[in-house]
């Protein structure tokens, strides 16, 4: 069943205040990882605030459903997103990167409430997902492990390693999501390292491929739900996203892949979600 | 002298832990029939997982059955299970103590006839240096067969070497496995050989054979390389005139490492056995490459007379 128009104006909503919250995490005058973080406002939101089965009071409650940041770098969006569930007070946002924070650059599990593994050193995300979907099969547990992964990431040999574990295992309880935003560090991903055709390369290597636009949150929604009713095989939702999407300074531009915003980008970032 | 092979003593001990803990599980990139894992796969096809020829993957994949609730059991040659997925052993598994142990078979230059490529010679070295994990190397079948009941009862990261060839017999049934007791094996009074794995065997004959020439060896068997029990470890070189280190492994970043950092105060002088920073080759034979290496009875008596002098 589509989601309502309410429930519509609700998860836009809550990508808003995701990306309010990564500009105030990040502040002006030091660097973050803005660009990455933006483009998977929408997907965190849909996944946690409407998809995902979870229990902030009881986060390690073994059939909840498995949330993965392989691209940990955009870890901002994800420490927004259990804050505003309760997994930890609010005011920890305010920490990020403190000396002795549980706020690392990248997600580190023993620190975070929410945190399921340590990601960050790009490409292993998604193995640890398969392991988990596997113990998933075989417990007969009903939880589903969702990933997700950048374009740029994809250029790590054990993304498909892990590619084929799933296709081999049949994991159709994990869903992957490619966080295609055309942008890595250095550049656009097609002038710099070109891993695309995406939808073509995980069809062939054994995969339900959809394609969405990865800032529609009905898309996004309507897809993860559909994924619940494909058997056989994991599901690839490649979204299409814009790097740094909803600040308009830095959008596409990689860089803001890790940049600083000057005071003035920074106050111009937070009167776009104060409005 | 009994002799037993360490990788059918892993195998037959997982299968037997296996049934009595049904979280143990196994993965294995395409060497069960080596690692002996296929023991497992044979007794419970479903807890074993064929990852193809993928160490990386196999790693990470580990951690996500582990931080399921599983006690998985990672499998390749000590050369591909620790080198390959160096980072993955980092990051997936060990800055979250995450419940991976990771067998390396066929470690040290065991694997002969191999050579250069399949032969582990830095893999303690690796292992030790990345925080939280925990460094397992057995002298015998007696010792694997504990240490892998220690690792399941353990929670965290575990590595443990395990080595190719028919290995006898040397340390006591009745003496119990802890993780990071250095073990006395035979008492001396002249000096402390330190040695690990296979080379806790060569040190004993070599203490036999100085016993003819009036000199005495006290043999410790150092079978957990990391975390090392520093106190144990001058106890065990005290009243001695000199010590000798012995490993099937690289002289840098070994047992070596470990034990002259921790004696550097200790005004006795050292001797290594180990391989001098250069890599294996094949062999037709296990003896005659450890002798092309110097990793013999005959090298730590040397080492012995040189302390001595």
């Amino acid at each position: 069943m589509p989601i309502s128009d309410q429930k519509v104006a609700e998860l836009e909503k809550i990508a808003k205040k995701l990306r309010y919250d990564i500009v105030l995490m990040i502040g002006a005058g030091k660097p973050g990882h803005l660009g990455g973080s933006c483009s998977i406002a929408e997907i965190v939101a849909v996944l946690y605030f409407h998809k995902m089965r979870h229990d902030p009071k009881n986060p390690e409650w073994p059939n909840r459903d498995r949330f993965l940041l392989s691209k940990g770098h955009a870890a901002l969006t994800q420490y927004a997103a259990l804050a505003e569930l309760g997994y930890f007070p609010m005011e920890k946002l305010d920490t990020l990167k403190d000396l002795g924070t549980i706020l690392q650059g990248h997600p580190e599990m023993l620190r975070v409430p929410g945190i399921e593994a340590n990601t960050g050193s790009l490409g292993q995300g998604l193995s640890i997902a398969c392991g988990i979907a596997m113990a998933g099969k075989l417990d007969n547990k009903d939880y589903h492990v969702y990933c997700i992964v950048g374009d740029g990431e994809i250029a790590e040999g054990q993304i498909w390693e892990a590619s084929m574990t799933a296709a081999c295992y049949k994991l159709d309880n994990l869903v992957a999501i490619l966080d295609k935003n055309g942008v890595q560090a250095t550049g656009p991903i097609v002038e710099r390292y070109d891993t695309n055709p995406h939808p073509d390369k995980w069809k062939a290597f054994g995969w339900h491929v959809m394609e969405v636009d990865g800032h529609d949150v009905r898309q996004v929604a309507d897809a993860v739900d559909k994924a619940d009713r494909l058997k056989g095989k994991p599901i690839m939702i490649v979204a299409h996203t814009v790097k740094g999407k909803g600040v308009p300074f830095a959008e596409g531009k990689a860089d803001f892949h890790h940049g600083i915003m000057t005071q003035k980008q920074y106050e111009t970032a937070r009167a776009l979600f104060e409005e | 002298m009994n002799k037993q092979n360490c990788r059918k003593v892993y195998g037959e001990t997982l299968v037997e832990l296996a049934r009595q803990d049904e979280r143990i599980v196994a993965l294995d990139a395409d060497l069960s029939k080596s690692t002996m894992t296929r023991l497992l796969q044979q007794e419970f096809p479903d807890r074993f997982f064929e990852m193809g020829i993928g160490e990386q993957n196999m790693i990470s994949t580990a951690v996500g059955l582990a931080l399921s609730g599983k006690i998985a059991f990672a499998n390749s040659f000590a050369v591909f299970a620790a080198g390959r997925p160096y980072d993955q052993i980092r990051v997936s598994v060990c800055i979250g103590k995450v419940n991976v142990k990771i067998i390396g078979s066929s470690c040290g230059i065991s694997d002969f006839g191999d050579g250069a490529t399949h032969q582990s010679i830095e893999d303690i070295a690796i292992m030790r240096a990345i925080p939280n994990m925990t460094v397992l190397s057995p002298a015998d079948g007696i010792e694997t067969k504990k240490m892998v009941k220690a690792a399941v009862e353990y929670k965290g990261p575990v590595y443990i070497r395990i080595n190719r060839n028919e290995m006898p017999d040397v340390t006591d049934e009745n003496e119990p496995f802890e993780i990071g007791k250095p073990c006395l094996i035979r008492d001396g009074s002249d000096v402390t050989v330190f040695a690990t794995g296979y080379m806790v065997y060569k040190a004993l004959m070599a203490a036999e054979q100085l016993q003819k020439e009036g000199i005495s060896l006290r043999v410790i068997n150092v079978s957990t390389l990391k975390p090392i029990d520093e106190d144990a470890i001058k106890k065990l070189a005290d009243g001695v005139k000199g010590i000798v280190t012995a490993e099937e492994h690289s002289i840098i970043g070994g047992l070596a490492s470990a034990v002259t950092f921790i004696l550097r105060s200790v005004p006795l002088p050292i001797e290594a056995v180990a391989i001098k920073d250069t890599f294996g080759q094949s062999a037709l034979d296990y003896e005659q490459l450890l002798e092309h290496y110097g990793l013999t009875d005959t090298a730590i008596i040397k080492a012995a007379k040189n302390v001595l002098k």
